[in-house]
């Protein structure tokens, strides 16, 4: 039996990972956009199981207005991604560091 | 349903929303010769919405569809600021945009579309509307700080600001969907900030509720910019394009305010002896960082942008407080930090040209020399920043020590005390440059001749002066928002 619990334990497994990822990748930025959007998906995760599990359809509503937000996000990121490739010709975390102080 | 009532009290922001629009469609119709009206249209749609907001402020707070939208007196104050200083803004940026070739429709949409975040931000009323006020007013935010597409610095700032931006919502989030969790048992789940109040007393998972709460706070950290969440604050203060750090600076910081209010008083109210000492650690963190660290920078931006970091300190002194008296201060702090933060970005970005940029310290050197009345402006500015009286910065640091003393936590404003005088020392070492060096060699520094910037700068920079000495009605309009 699948109860509440066990999506929220997956949900901070996904979140935990999502972070892990942020803080632990030292190669390229697209693995930081991947974080990224692993770490909206563990929320949508917590708000879908705690919306079916509690009886409530907004914590739904909120889940598509993530989605949505997130799309957006993902666009700006790659585009910001695309600047700094044609400015630096490296998208090499380690090599971001121009700015220091 | 929404009703034409809930139009009505939304009104400014769907006028906001039609204008911007408007704005982007002229904006690809019109020759490039004709570009710098777009300056004086945009100031004149910031001017009508600021119009609407005063003349529409319904006599009590009001709630549009359905408890996702409050209009009350605090909301009617920040956005009426955030407003102001977008205009300021706009006035200082046309040189500087004129001489890099960026004065274009981008720029001036994307900051009206990042005031209407500030505006539905400063107004939620449901953990929905914060996150998409949060996320308008970001994501607009990371482009405007790559406006300038083909220099090095603002796309690494860019990069830096929108990772750690997402990081900053997505924890912001998974701490809404613990709160959200912890609601529904024992009752009903809800988003609505009014409902969230007292779930303390009814919830079966405290623990949980407690859990969402930290990473709320760990979200509203990074959003204000407070230590330990500070790390992205120099670098985009840096690298952004110097009228969109000016903006970073001010909008911002009020929507950061409006945000943690939102959230902590109207949401979580119940808990705020829970959450008090989280913020004591994060203002006592902020001020020693922001402080210590300003001391050793040579880059005027960067020095600008370590004290910020620690006037977050100071707000949230006000903030830790957590009642009425504290909550006036820091927005009473919030506003002040806005109009002298633009002041003193708004000297720099006069003093900027084409292949100048102005933002080494010693680029400053002589100021007095070349143009005494900038020298004079500025000298306000950072006597605001420092809290020298009888400038408006020192009131308003008088009323967060004032209201932390009230709230029993004494420790804290002798912390800020200390502080405050530790960071005398970086605004005092502008003043001696500015007053006391000789120009250097071949140094050009000259005021811009823009007779609309000098004109705005200088009411700017002294109505710092003038509120410092006559600060009574905006403390009575901060106080008349939160029932005092």
């Amino acid at each position: 039996m699948i109860t509440l619990s066990h999506y929220i334990v997956l949900g901070a497994v996904l979140f935990c990972i999502a972070v892990a990822g942020l803080f632990i990748n030292r190669k390229n930025v697209i693995v930081l956009l991947m974080s990224i959007e692993l770490m909206l998906l563990a929320v949508n995760m917590n708000f879908v199981a705690f919306s079916r599990f509690l009886g409530d359809v907004s914590g739904q509503v909120f889940v598509f207005f993530i989605l949505t937000v997130a799309a957006a996000e993902a666009a700006i990121g790659l585009a910001v991604l695309v600047l700094l490739f044609r400015n630096r010709s490296t998208i090499n975390i380690a090599d971001i560091d121009s700015m220091k102080g | 349903m929404p009703t034409l009532n809930d139009i009505l009290i939304m009104l400014p922001e769907f006028y906001l929303v039609a204008a911007a629009c408007l704005l982007l469609l002229l904006d690809a119709f019109m020759k490039p010769e004709q570009r710098p009206v777009l300056h004086w249209l945009s100031i004149a749609v910031l001017l009508v919405a600021i119009y609407l907001l005063v003349m529409g402020q319904p006599p009590q707070a009001v709630t549009a569809f359905g408890g996702m939208f409050v209009r009350d007196v605090t909301a009617e104050i920040l956005k009426v600021f955030a407003l102001l200083t977008t205009v300021l803004v706009f006035v200082y940026a046309r040189p500087y945009l004129i001489d890099r070739k960026l004065l274009s429709g981008e720029f001036y949409t994307l900051m009206i579309f990042a005031v209407i975040g500030i505006m539905l931000l400063v107004s939620a009323g449901n953990l929905l509307t914060v996150y998409l006020g949060l996320e308008l007013l970001s994501l607009s935010s990371y482009a405007l700080v790559a406006l300038n597409r083909d220099a090095k610095l603002p796309s690494e700032a860019a990069i830096k600001y929108f990772v750690l931006g997402a990081l900053a919502s997505g924890m912001l989030l998974y701490g809404m969907s613990m709160v959200y969790g912890a609601s529904g048992m024992g009752g009903t789940p809800s988003l609505d900030l009014a409902q969230l109040h007292n779930v303390m007393s009814y919830t079966t998972a405290p623990k949980l509720l407690l859990f969402g709460l930290i990473f709320m706070i760990v979200g509203i950290g990074f959003k204000l910019g407070a230590a330990p969440f500070h790390m992205w604050i120099p670098d985009v203060y840096q690298g952004a394009p110097t009228p969109v750090t000016t903006f970073i600076a001010s909008g911002s910081k009020l929507a950061a305010f409006g945000m943690a209010f939102r959230l902590l008083d109207s949401g979580m109210g119940d808990l705020s002896h829970h959450w008090q000492l989280m913020l004591a650690v994060l203002a006592v963190l902020s001020l020693a960082i922001g402080n210590l660290v300003a001391i050793v920078q040579t880059n005027l931006k960067r020095m600008l942008a370590y004290s910020t970091i620690s006037h977050m300190g100071y707000l949230l002194l006000g903030l830790a407080a957590a009642g009425p008296e504290g909550y006036a201060a820091a927005m009473f702090y919030a506003i002040c930090y806005a109009l002298m933060g633009v002041a003193a970005f708004g000297v720099m970005l006069a003093l900027t040209r084409a292949g100048f940029e102005c933002e080494e310290i010693s680029d400053l050197k002589g100021l007095n020399q070349k143009s005494p009345w900038m020298a004079f402006l500025m000298l306000l500015a950072m006597f605001s920043l420092a809290g020298v009286p009888p400038l408006f910065g020192f009131w308003a640091k008088v009323l967060v020590l004032e209201a932390a003393i009230h709230a029993n936590m004494l420790w804290l404003a002798i912390v800020g005390i200390v502080f405050a005088i530790i960071g005398l020392y970086y605004y005092l070492h502008v003043i001696k440059v500015m007053y006391f060096d000789k120009p250097a060699e071949g140094s050009e520094l000259q005021a811009k001749p823009d007779a609309s910037l000098r004109v705005v700068l200088s009411l700017n920079a002294l109505s710092l002066l003038a509120l410092g000495l006559y600060w009574g009605p905006l403390l009575g309009w901060c106080r008349s928002a939160f029932g005092l």
